[in-house]
């Protein structure tokens, strides 16, 4: 279990992790999700004890990072950004190294290795130099690394980045065997990814956790924001006072095309389906609808929404510390 | 700490400067003990050793330059401050594995009083403790050259700063003959060195009042020295400072064939100091 309270840390003046709170249960997956510089990579080097944070501090089963830090390094592995490879070694010697760094015992090194080298399909290629490796078997290599030891956390930046999709798909797989016993936490930019693997998600904006939620909980959080899309062949003005008469309404978007039909995006004012209700409306009217279509906000619409510091950006985190206090 | 030893033992064999580095000390000192033992007949290998120190200014930082600039620059320092290993341990096996390197020249040493021992007289003992001091003097050096090493993510820069420090080092008796012997000029020099220092903590600490205070001590401390008794001012500069000429302790055995003990001590000092601020310096930038 890691428990991080109150990160902060500052790059000279620039804020890279501001006031970050977040506990992280056993036995999950959890995706750190965010844009290009939202603060996943300082977040972290701060919980793997590479990096010092300014202010705050995080507990790995109970032991501080700073103050009992070898004890606290044991419990995790951990795949930088930029995978440490040594290029001057071969991938058992690296494994080899890694293994001792990491203390396990001289008996179970071999077969640990040999366990973390068929998990990571790196059988093939143990005897080659790392720097003749292509970038999919290196960040394989970094991977093993990390998993070696099979430490209680697994820590992971953006573990895909640079491979090709048939090898995501098998590290995805690899992720998800590892979780059964581990608790993983991934971070990257890539929204399928997370969608796909992970069972929490954390997003964070400008150094702020902004959302923290299983991936059907937050796409739920939006679905305030779903929209009817509508299109008849009256003109602008008389769909107008049709739409009048319907309160439930809280804003429409006009669109009008080139077949002389008219396009309106309807939202409601408390996120009720109005699609039966549009129905009958027109019927009334006499207005035969050519189109009507629910639009439900993605994973994609809430991360945009929710990382460009919308009003929706507000309510969630208004939300995440209405749960923090209950706690 | 085992691990790191091992890896960065070998890796020196992989990259080949470990090869080049203990070619090289032992080819220079072939040559000048060829021309001092050989062909001139002067029985002390020693002799050879303070010859061949030149050679350290170069080999020394060739071989720690990359110790902590190339770690930092391929992130591999991440897995080594991730893991659960201390910080210490980290340098001191980093450390070991360059002492490793030069003790293995410094072992071949030994044979060449043998060498001597055949042709005719030889001092042994002498000669082997002359080879002492070259290793300790050696392991400082290294601590230097890792500290250096461990302030930029350039090796070559790195490998520019310590050679600047070791000629430094080389050159130090010629520069510390420079300075003035007169009492004036010896209590002006410490009054503007303790004055830098005073600005230092001014930096360090932005307290006017402390910083204020100490100038005052400084400077009255020394004006009423100076006013009492101005002879002890004398060359003291030169004098101060001459004990930081490392390779004195090897001229000693050299000329004299004495071996001083205080400057074996300031060997071991400065290398725990250098070691110290080595690891200092990996912890700031944690946390800048």
């Amino acid at each position: 279990m890691i428990e991080v309270k109150n990160l902060t840390k500052c790059y000279g003046k620039h804020l890279a992790v501001d006031n970050l709170s977040f506990t992280v249960q056993e036995g999950q997956i959890y995706g750190f999700l965010g844009p290009n510089g939202a603060g996943k990579s300082t977040t972290m080097n701060i919980m793997t004890g590479y990096l010092g944070a300014t202010k705050g501090e995080v507990l790995i089963n109970g032991h501080d990072i700073l103050k009992e830090p070898e004890e606290a390094k044991s419990c995790i592995g951990y795949l930088p950004e930029q995978p440490p490879l040594y290029m001057e070694m071969t991938v058992l010697e690296y494994l080899t190294f890694a293994a001792e760094l990491k203390k396990i015992p001289k008996a179970e090194r071999e077969s640990q290795i040999l366990r973390v080298m068929r998990l990571t399909k790196l059988d093939p290629v143990k005897e080659r130099l790392i720097h003749n490796l292509s970038k999919g078997y290196k960040q394989r290599v970094g991977l093993a690394q990390a998993i070696l030891g099979f430490p209680e956390i697994i820590i992971l930046d953006e573990p895909t980045v640079g491979l090709d999709p048939k090898q995501i798909i098998e590290i995805r797989e690899l992720i998800r065997t590892l979780a059964k016993k581990h608790t993983v936490i991934l971070s990257s930019h890539i929204l399928a990814e997370i969608r796909e693997v992970c069972d929490h998600i954390m997003i964070i904006a400008g150094g702020h956790l902004v959302a923290s939620d299983t991936p059907e909980n937050l796409e739920n959080l939006m679905s305030g924001t779903g929209h009817v899309a509508l299109e008849t062949k009256a003109s602008k003005e008389q769909m107008e006072v049709v739409l009048k008469s319907v309160p439930e309404i809280s804003s429409v978007k006009y669109e009008e095309t080139d077949e002389h039909t008219t396009l309106a995006y309807i939202e409601s004012k408390d996120g009720t389906d109005l699609r039966e209700k549009l129905f009958y409306t027109f019927a009334d009217a006499r207005i035969p609808l050519l189109t009507l279509r629910l639009n439900k906000s993605s994973l994609e619409d809430i991360f945009l929404e929710l990382t460009q510091g919308g009003k929706k950006q507000k309510e969630a985190e208004k939300k995440l510390a209405g749960k923090e206090e209950q706690k | 700490m085992s691990a790191i030893y091992k890896r960065e033992l070998k890796s020196y064999f992989h990259s080949m400067i470990g090869y080049v580095f203990i070619a090289f000390l032992i080819a220079f000192t072939g040559v000048y003990f060829m021309a001092y033992n050989l062909n001139y007949g002067y029985p002390y290998f020693s002799y050879v050793l303070s010859g061949v120190l030149i050679v350290f200014v170069i080999a020394i930082p060739v071989l720690t330059m990359r110790s902590f600039a190339e770690e930092r620059k391929s992130r591999t320092d991440q897995m080594l401050l991730t893991a659960p290993v201390s910080l210490f341990q980290v340098v001191i096996g980093k450390y070991l594995a360059m002492v490793t390197i030069l003790a293995i020249p410094c072992a071949v040493y030994l044979i060449f009083p043998l060498i001597i021992k055949t042709q005719g007289t030889a001092y042994i003992l002498a000669d082997d403790m002359a080879i002492l001091v070259f290793f300790l003097l050696g392991c400082t050096y290294i601590s230097v050259g890792m500290f250096v090493s461990a302030l930029t993510e350039s090796q070559i820069i790195a490998a520019i700063g310590s050679v600047g420090i070791l000629l430094l080092q080389y050159l130090w008796n010629g520069i510390m003959d420079l300075l003035p012997t007169s009492a004036v000029t010896n209590v002006i020099g410490i009054g503007v060195l303790l004055t830098l220092i005073v600005l230092a903590i001014w930096h360090m600490t932005k307290n006017i009042v402390i910083v204020g205070g100490l100038e005052v001590i400084v400077l009255a401390g020394c004006g009423i020295t100076y006013a009492v008794k101005s002879s002890i001012f004398e060359s003291a500069l030169n004098t101060f400072f001459s004990k930081f000429y490392l390779a004195g302790t090897l001229d000693d055995i050299v000329s004299n064939h004495l071996v001083d003990v205080s400057g074996i001590i300031m060997y071991f000092s400065l290398t725990a100091v250098f070691i110290f601020l080595t690891m200092q310096m990996i912890q700031k930038r944690r946390w800048s």
